[in-house]
């Protein structure tokens, strides 16, 4: 039992649609605010150049490459929740979370990678952003994943198929934040 | 929201994305650094343009939603063109920060972890 | 804490039933409702305020009376009273104006004013209410930890907040930074629903220009909230970093920049003061226009200055750091920045005065508390000028001038804003009237002593008494006679004040019980809440209401009545 004003759309869009902008503004900020932190450290500290050397390029390629991949399956997800077929966006939802796992083993393969080499989050406050910001963005993409797993168990069913768009932006989001991360973790040295 | 264009073929906007990945990794391999900035975050740019109005359909939303995340951006940049100006002094009349941390690290890119032991029996 | 006085039972089915025919968990606690959500809020925000004014006490009593065994404290000892001032700050700020006037006004209100059931999202809404009663819970615990409750103000600047070795509170500091994020969570969850309930669940036929003021002014401060705590989240998740796991993010010793901790946190902080500010103007619009039956001047000029406001807001954040180093180039603009911020508020208060110009003006407690809030916020006003500019602020910054100014800012938006609100609306909440005699003994002993709390301390700021100190007598510049009897003056006014709100909580349980009952709409307004029964059932009307003009059509000429509700079609 939704209350009518759930219902309601005097602003011209959908309730969850209209709430999800909102939280990907709120999110725009939090990382807007780490990553312009990373940004000024960097600028100041020209050794961070030789510290980033360190990172794995093609770990950060291939992860990039993954979440992009994600996201793929994220609209396609939604392009067939448009057209009323549950089934296959769930079953495009459940490749997209296939997605998160991969980023994340990818991801945890590397940080074992470089944590046994001596570059922990202590090492330096070059590392200590590295972590701090690949960590904050990792715990979206589990959030994201968990989300997405519940749309897709109702999507299967053929409920509440609007949701799938509405994980989908937030999604397309976290995919956002990593473009920027991967050039300033990986490729700026 | 995008029944107006139900044609668009989301499998050719992804190939996209992945030619300027690859052209942004290979930026550097040129080693001329305004052509690294340019093809990491211009390119960067233009990914998250892309994944933005072709993934989100931002452009299919009303108005107020772009301007409300370029808001939230054009935010971050006032943040950053206030506290820039502290963050990158390094020094006062009675101060200055203490850099032990990072001065003997070889600028160069080394990609043996010699450079972190000796690094790290600095401090 | 205390939760909530029964106003409604959570089940949509159940609305002729009484109360107490529900268990008492599923009705308040863990209710859906937009109003029950309200009233938790309200009194888990009054419960705090409780807390924080007994905090005020104990250290305003080390102040006056040196080392005297304070009651129900006992000594309050150095390490005591850092975490006194510490929490006493962020609970007024974080845990009692933040709750009180967005939460809980904005729970009860914005459904009720522009005309639906409930928030769009009411389990998101709930949720929101227990992460604030857990941070809420949270912060207290920290003052039975190891080492005690964080004392190194609620600014939190490294690196005293930074390190163990320096602030003594290896526990307290870090408990202190949850206690505050989770809060931000709390009130970012709050916030979404507010901004789009607003947005998105107007009643049919109400147009962007007919929202009451003090929905706009609601929804204009969580976005400005919602816009300004992102930095200062991820900035916290560093500062923990640096007291946990030994990261270096705010240590100069090891490369990193306290300086970029006071900027991330007053990018924040400053429109926080905006976010507290713009409910209580809104509140104040509301009441001024009913009791002086006229309707509100210039409505689209206060939106419009609401807004600039809020955008200028995130411009003048560097005026709390003129002599914390930063570059005095930057001092320059952001003095420009902060005296042109006063422009917009003192238009408010113009519109204010010109609203109030040839009114049928009713001296009742709500507006008693409105005119209040007018006369003490131009005071706070009118002495950031002299913070704002970066010459004085040197001499004055970190005195008692400063915190006689920001008291006179705050106490007007979270005590009086507050006092308003709640006397007000307390006819539509509980269905009865409050006590105006008593409300008004309750007023004039609250509104007297709180100037004769601050006015010395202004005194005492321009006289160098520095603030964060815990026994002035030590400093012989400060020890003298005349000093003393100002501070003795300040804490016995503070004591009569705290004495006077048991006339508030008198009047609060005798009305609710015994009150003469309030009917639909005993103050003639016009806004949508007011059409509703007293107190609204669970979906709040029969059948919702539809819209046909603006909120403050108040004497139309050639109309019987001087008022004209919102929901009529002519």
């Amino acid at each position: 039992m939704r209350p009518i004003a759930t219902t309601r759309s005097a602003a011209g869009m959908p309730t969850g649609l209209l709430a999800v902008w909102w939280i990907v503004a709120s999110e725009i900020v939090i990382f807007g605010g780490l990553l312009g932190a990373y940004i000024m450290y960097r600028l100041s500290h020209d050794a961070w150049a030789g510290h980033a050397a360190n990172t794995n390029t093609l770990i950060g390629t291939t992860n990039t490459l993954v979440l992009l991949t994600s996201s793929l399956f994220a609209v396609l997800a939604h392009q067939a929740a448009e057209k009323g077929d549950g089934k296959k966006a769930a079953r495009f939802l459940m490749y997209t979370m296939a997605g998160a796992v991969a980023f994340l083993c990818i991801k945890g393969y590397e940080w074992n990678y470089e944590i046994s080499h001596g570059m922990t989050i202590t090492t330096n406050t070059f590392w200590s952003f590295y972590y701090t910001a690949a960590g904050i963005h990792g715990a979206h993409v589990i959030a994201g994943a968990i989300i997405m797993g519940i749309v897709a168990k109702d999507a299967a069913k053929g409920l509440e198929l609007q949701r799938v768009e509405l994980i989908g932006i937030y999604w397309h989001f976290v995919d956002i934040v990593w473009i920027f991360l991967f050039p300033l973790l990986y490729i700026a040295k | 929201m995008s029944e107006d264009e139900p044609h668009t073929n989301y499998v050719k906007i992804w190939a996209i994305l992945v030619v300027l990945l690859a052209v942004s990794v290979a930026g550097p391999e040129l080693e001329i650094w305004w052509l690294t900035l340019v093809t990491a975050f211009g390119i960067a740019l233009v990914k998250a343009y892309v994944v933005a109005t072709k993934f989100m359909h931002i452009d299919h939303a009303p108005k107020f939603v772009t301007y409300l995340m370029v808001t939230c951006l054009v935010f971050m940049m006032l943040f950053m063109a206030g506290s820039a100006s502290d963050v990158f002094k390094s020094s006062g009349d009675n101060w200055y920060k203490i850099e032990s941390d990072w001065q003997y690290m070889p600028p160069v890119a080394q990609h043996d972890e010699g450079a972190h032991a000796e690094e790290a029996g600095n401090h | 804490m205390a939760e909530s006085i029964p106003t409604q039972p959570s089940d949509p089915h159940a609305d002729d039933h009484h109360h107490e025919e529900q268990s008492f968990v599923s009705k308040y606690l863990l209710s859906t409702d937009h109003k029950v959500i309200g009233m938790q809020y309200m009194f888990t925000g009054m419960a705090m305020a409780l807390i924080g004014g007994f905090m005020a006490y104990a250290f305003r009593m080390q102040l006056a009376f040196p080392g005297v065994e304070v009651p129900l404290w006992g000594v309050v000892t150095p390490a005591n009273y850092t975490a006194l001032v510490t929490n006493h700050g962020a609970i007024m700020i974080f845990w009692v104006a933040m709750p009180v006037l967005i939460a809980a006004f904005g729970n009860y209100l914005i459904p009720l004013m522009v005309g639906c059931d409930d928030m769009v999202f009411p389990k998101i809404n709930r949720l929101s209410y227990q992460i604030f009663l857990l941070s809420a819970i949270v912060l207290i615990s920290s003052y039975f930890v190891d080492g005690g409750g964080f004392g190194g103000a609620w600014t939190t600047y490294p690196p005293l907040s930074a390190k163990a070795e320096y602030n003594l509170t290896p526990m307290g500091a870090s408990i202190f930074i949850g206690a505050v994020g989770l809060e931000f969570v709390a009130f970012l969850l709050g916030g979404i629903n507010f901004i789009t309930t607003a947005m998105n669940a107007r009643a049919p036929g109400m147009k962007l220009y007919d929202i009451p003021m003090v929905i706009w002014m609601i929804v204009i401060a969580s976005i400005l909230f919602m816009v300004s705590v992102g930095p200062l989240l991820a900035g916290a998740i560093m500062l923990l970093f640096d007291q946990q796991l030994g990261t270096a993010f705010y240590d100069p010793n090891r490369g990193g920049d306290p300086v970029l901790w006071q900027h991330l946190f007053w990018f924040f902080g400053h429109p926080e003061v905006y976010v507290v500010l713009l409910p209580a103007i809104g509140i104040t619009a509301e009441i001024i226009t009913v009791f002086s039956r006229k309707k509100l001047f210039a409505y689209r000029t206060v939106l419009n200055t609401a807004i600039g406001t809020g955008v200028l807001s995130f411009c003048v954040w560097a005026h709390h750091q003129f002599i914390s180093g930063i570059d005095p180039r930057m001092a320059h603009v952001f003095t420009l920045t902060t005296l042109l911020i006063s422009i917009p508020i003192a238009e408010m208060m113009f519109v204010y005065i010109a609203t109030l110009y040839g009114g049928a003006i009713r001296l009742a407690t709500p507006m008693l508390w409105a005119l209040a809030f007018i006369f003490e916020f131009l005071i706070g006003g009118v002495t950031g000028i002299f913070l704002g500019a970066s010459g004085a602020d040197i001499y004055l910054h970190d005195t008692y001038f400063v915190l006689a100014h920001f008291h006179y800012t705050f106490f007007p938006i979270a005590i009086i804003g507050t006092f308003a609100g709640v006397t007000y609306w307390f006819p539509k909440m509980f269905g009865k009237m409050m006590s105006d005699r008593l409300g008004k003994i309750h007023f004039w002993g609250t509104i007297i002593p709180f100037n004769f709390i601050f006015i010395p301390l202004f005194f005492l700021g321009a006289g160098g008494q520095h603030r964060r100190i815990y026994d002035f007598q030590n400093f012989p510049a400060l020890a003298g006679e005349g000093m003393q009897d100002l501070r003795i003056l300040a804490t016995t006014s503070l004591l009569v004040m705290l004495g006077f709100q048991l006339v508030f909580f008198y009047n609060f349980i005798t009305s609710l019980m015994k009150g003469k009952a309030a009917g639909k709409n005993p103050w003639k307004a016009n806004t949508l809440e007011w059409t509703a029964e007293s107190p609204p059932p669970h979906g709040n009307w029969k059948e919702l209401p539809t819209v046909y003009r603006g909120p403050y059509e108040y004497s139309v000429p050639g109309r019987e009545k001087d008022y004209w509700p919102q929901d009529e079609p002519n």
